[in-house]
């Protein structure tokens, strides 16, 4: 079993490195993205999937992510002359830092931001829950719109220094997934699925339900807050429209589509989802089928993508694993 | 005396669902809690465990008061529940519904298990263990790595104790353990409580309608009508007292 997680850890490195270095920039932008999605869809899976809390937030602390880690690689007098609708405040101008502290600090603003917000929010369960958090999104967007002095605005922030590259969300990826499959086998990855199982009968467990919530909320948002931060120097460009609902609505296909509560699920939803829109994109084009030309359908490929999902889901109905990991179905055929 | 209630009271708006109910349990009984359905058994359990917080009155646990501390800190006090309707954890298998139990005794932190510092790796196998030996105990061991839910209800019932025992309490509340049970599954169940009982110095306060059970069972009973106490004292006794029988089938005398 342990010689297979090294195999495969050797594996995932080695691809890194090759794609990197040997892939046309196309294919590489497409890797990042799947990586990135892959990282959101790993950290929202822990507290959607493991932890069983429905919550719609994901945006608002890829957001926050994304706004800190440019704010503070942006050179101060760059953002003098970006900032075009009022002069950035004084704290903007004054923070910088290198990618690696840059990213860092956009995951614990989130995690701390995730503390602040579970203490209202872990009052109510279920539906309620999915509502307060959806609004936690919207706030955060509406925030990033209306101040100008610290995010510029609608106009957004551009010329992000784009230092990520496939080495940053690969490893980050892997990282994100050893660190979550560490949670899931620990006592507090128990007490997570107690939660979404019976939240009352965990409670007389003697486990405090609270906390278990939180500590998955803070992980998953600060691991959120990273990606947004990757996000950010992959596009070098970033506007508050880019933080809708949508992105959360992104993620939670893929984590469904991979199972809620599988993190091996979870990496397989991203490429799915992500590779899948792009390899689709031929659809959208001219074609020729046996000499007829259909001529060029703009629309097709996402109505060609929906419908695959739609008969993806009718096959597996918890989703490509279920809420079992890989490892653990190796285990059952080898018994 | 382990547990004490004084002059409890529970009204879920104009409903008395308990009325100025008072009793204690001394320390070592197997102590019974019966009556008609809707007589206030459960409620009384929900007040001990603190999911409900009582109108009026005090619950004293080995001369603590407990009223209105959250529920999860009163089963670190020791007392531990089992639910009337069984209730394990869907997703996971026998072994680690025990592990759940056994939770605030892995005394590793997020940032540990994280890391997978040695700590994680030492309290990991020391539960394991003693979820292990505890399955042993209830004769289920062999059922470790199975589905609970795929198990049969004499052995969930089972789990669900073993679960709450793994959470090492002083007093075990059991809601109609033998509910559900056919005759050799609940004779096999007496035994095992009495026998984890003695191991643990258990005090145990259980609902029950099975009165065959209580009566082979229990030290004491109080029964219970419209949150009302009607009688204390021994099993035996209660069957042939004239207000409980009427509570049962309903008072011919007067009909």
């Amino acid at each position: 079993m342990k010689i297979i997680k090294i195999i495969l850890l050797a594996i995932s490195i080695l691809f890194i490195f090759f794609a990197q270095n040997n892939l046309d920039p196309y294919t590489v932008s497409i890797l990042n993205n799947i990586a990135i999605f892959a990282i959101l869809g790993l950290s929202y899976n822990l507290i959607n999937g493991v932890a069983g809390q429905f919550s719609l937030e994901p945006n608002g602390f890829v957001a926050i992510g994304a706004y800190v880690t440019s704010l503070l690689l942006l050179p101060a007098a760059t953002k003098v002359d970006m900032f075009a609708l009022e002069d950035p405040a004084p704290i903007i101008l004054a923070l910088h830092s290198n990618f690696f502290v840059a990213l860092l600090a956009s995951g614990v603003v989130a995690a701390i931001l995730a503390f602040i917000l579970s203490i209202p929010v872990f009052r109510v369960r279920g539906d309620y829950l999915a509502i307060v958090t959806l609004g936690f999104g919207f706030i955060i967007r509406i925030f990033a719109m209306n101040s100008p002095k610290y995010t510029n605005g609608a106009m957004g922030l551009n010329d992000i220094p784009g230092t990520a590259n496939l080495y940053w969300t690969g490893f980050i990826t892997i990282v994100t997934f050893i660190i979550m499959l560490n949670i899931i086998y620990s006592k507090y990855g128990r007490a997570m699925k107690a939660v979404r199982d019976d939240e009352d009968a965990a409670i007389a467990m003697g486990i405090s339900t609270f906390w278990i919530k939180t500590y998955a909320f803070m992980t998953s948002a600060f691991f959120e807050g990273i990606g947004g931060g990757l996000m950010a120097s992959l596009l070098t460009t970033i506007s508050p429209d880019q933080f809708t609902f949508l992105l959360t609505f992104q993620l939670l296909i893929i984590i469904v589509l991979g199972g809620l509560g599988s993190m091996s699920g979870t990496i397989i939803g991203a490429i799915l989802v992500m590779g899948g829109t792009e390899w689709l994109r031929f659809l959208d084009q001219n074609m020729d089928i046996f000499g007829y030309n259909t001529g060029a359908h703009p629309g097709l490929r996402m109505v060609t993508f929906s419908i695959l999902l739609i008969v993806l889901m009718l096959f597996a109905r918890k989703g490509i694993f279920g809420n079992r990991e890989l490892s653990d179905m190796i285990k059952r055929r080898s018994k | 005396m382990i547990l004490q209630l004084q002059n409890i009271t529970m009204q879920f708006g104009g409903v008395t669902a308990i009325d100025d109910l008072s009793f204690n349990v001394n320390a070592g009984e197997i102590y019974g809690l019966i009556g008609p359905n809707g007589a206030g058994k459960t409620t009384l359990f929900n007040i001990i465990t603190g999911n409900y917080t009582q109108t009026s009155g005090k619950v004293v646990f080995n001369n603590d008061e407990i009223s209105g501390i959250k529920p999860n800190m009163i089963v670190e006090k020791g007392i531990a529940r089992t639910f009337q309707n069984i209730r394990l954890f869907k997703s996971m298998n026998v072994l680690e519904n025990v592990l759940i139990g056994f939770h605030n005794q892995a005394k590793y932190t997020y940032v540990e298990s994280i890391l997978r510092l040695p700590r994680h790796f030492f309290y990991e196998k020391t539960i394991k263990q003693d979820a292990l030996n505890m399955l042993d105990k209830f004769g289920i061991a062999d059922l470790a790595y199975s589905n609970a839910t795929a198990l049969s209800y004499g052995n969930q019932r089972k789990v669900e104790i073993a679960r709450a025992l793994a959470t090492n309490p002083r007093l075990l509340l059991l809601d109609e353990p033998a509910a559900g049970m056919n005759p050799s599954e609940t004779e096999d169940l007496s035994h095992i409580i009495k026998k984890v009982k003695d191991e643990y110095g258990l005090t145990v306060l259980l609902i029950e309608h099975d009165m065959k059970f209580v009566n082979n069972m229990c030290d004491k009973v109080l029964v219970l009508d419209y949150g009302e106490e009607i009688f204390e004292g021994k099993p035996s006794d209660a069957i042939v007292d004239e207000k409980v029988v009427a509570a049962y089938l309903g008072d011919f005398k007067h009909a």
